[in-house]
């Protein structure tokens, strides 16, 4: 039997703004105060409780989404059994809830001097790097779909999406960014 | 585009927002002591105010998370946002003054 992801035809392909990303474990993680901390040994947490800020150590990161609700990533490998094992062990009794949505979504990176420009074509918010800072995320509206922006660099965004809009997201920013000349 | 505070996220465009009805709302504790005009006073009945109205809001494509506006219903202009639980803030003293510019 073929995995799951492996069905899937790539809805996109790379370009000089686009990058799609190899797949990766996410989990839905929610957790008050004391079970995030619990959960610090198993997997990066942040330490603040501000709000809309990603933590990233190495390969992995931890989303904050909303008050006591987080979407983490790591690498593909080893799984997300593994990660929800290690995780599930490390919390324990404290009330939490932990959500496999590895194949619920897919990733893709916007970069270059035009990312924020090519988002801002159908997303309201301010994406200027004072209003939208490095590391700063959120679940936010790309037209119709809901994604979720990360800014990881002053000119490259994460961009998680369900699997389903996929197609629509990057045709609609590929069609934004062709309305921009410097983008090619 | 109107701006709306969360008060978890800051300010975001409208359209992050879907509306949540009359805030401040207590369901009775024992439903099945009224008679049907206090239940149906407590289900249907609303203020429909024209001024300062204290109204749900969630941020739905965004955190997720209902909080309480206060909302001038005439001149759509957001007097306080505040965390569900939180005692209504005092419209007067954080309303801007009509005429000026937010």
């Amino acid at each position: 039997m073929l995995e799951p992801l492996a069905r899937i035809p790539p809805a996109f392909s790379s370009t000089s703004w686009m990058n799609p990303l190899p797949p990766a474990t996410r989990l839905l993680f929610f957790a008050d105060r004391a079970a995030r901390a619990a959960a610090a040994g198993a997997f990066p947490m942040p330490v603040t409780e501000e709000a809309c800020r990603a933590h990233a150590d190495g390969a992995r990161a931890c989303l904050w989404l909303g008050p006591d609700e987080y979407l983490l990533l790591a690498p593909a490998e080893p799984g997300a059994a593994r990660v929800q094992a290690a995780l599930t062990a490390a919390v324990g009794p404290l009330p939490h809830a932990l959500v496999d949505i590895s194949h619920r979504q897919v990733a893709f990176e916007i970069h270059g001097p035009l990312a924020a420009q090519i988002l801002n074509g159908a997303c309201a918010l301010d994406l200027d790097p004072a209003g939208f800072p490095v590391g700063m995320c959120t679940r936010t509206a790309l037209a119709k779909a809901d994604v979720v922006l990360w800014r990881t660099e002053v000119h490259r965004f994460h961009v998680e999406v369900w699997r389903s809009f996929s197609p629509y997201v990057t045709a609609l920013l590929t069609e934004i960014a062709g309305a921009l000349p410097a983008a090619h | 585009m109107l701006l709306i505070s969360c008060p978890y996220c800051g300010d975001r465009p409208e359209i992050e927002f879907t509306y949540g009805g009359q805030a401040h709302l207590v369901r009775p504790a024992d439903p099945s002591a009224l008679d049907d005009q206090q239940w149906a006073e407590y289900l249907y009945m609303r203020t429909n105010t024209k001024g300062v109205h204290a109204e749900r809001w969630r941020h739905a494509r965004g955190c997720g998370r209902f909080f309480n506006a206060l909302r001038d219903t005439t001149t759509d202009r957001f007097a306080a946002t505040y965390k569900i639980g939180a005692a209504r803030p005092d419209p007067a003293a954080s309303e801007p003054t009509p005429g000026t510019a937010r």
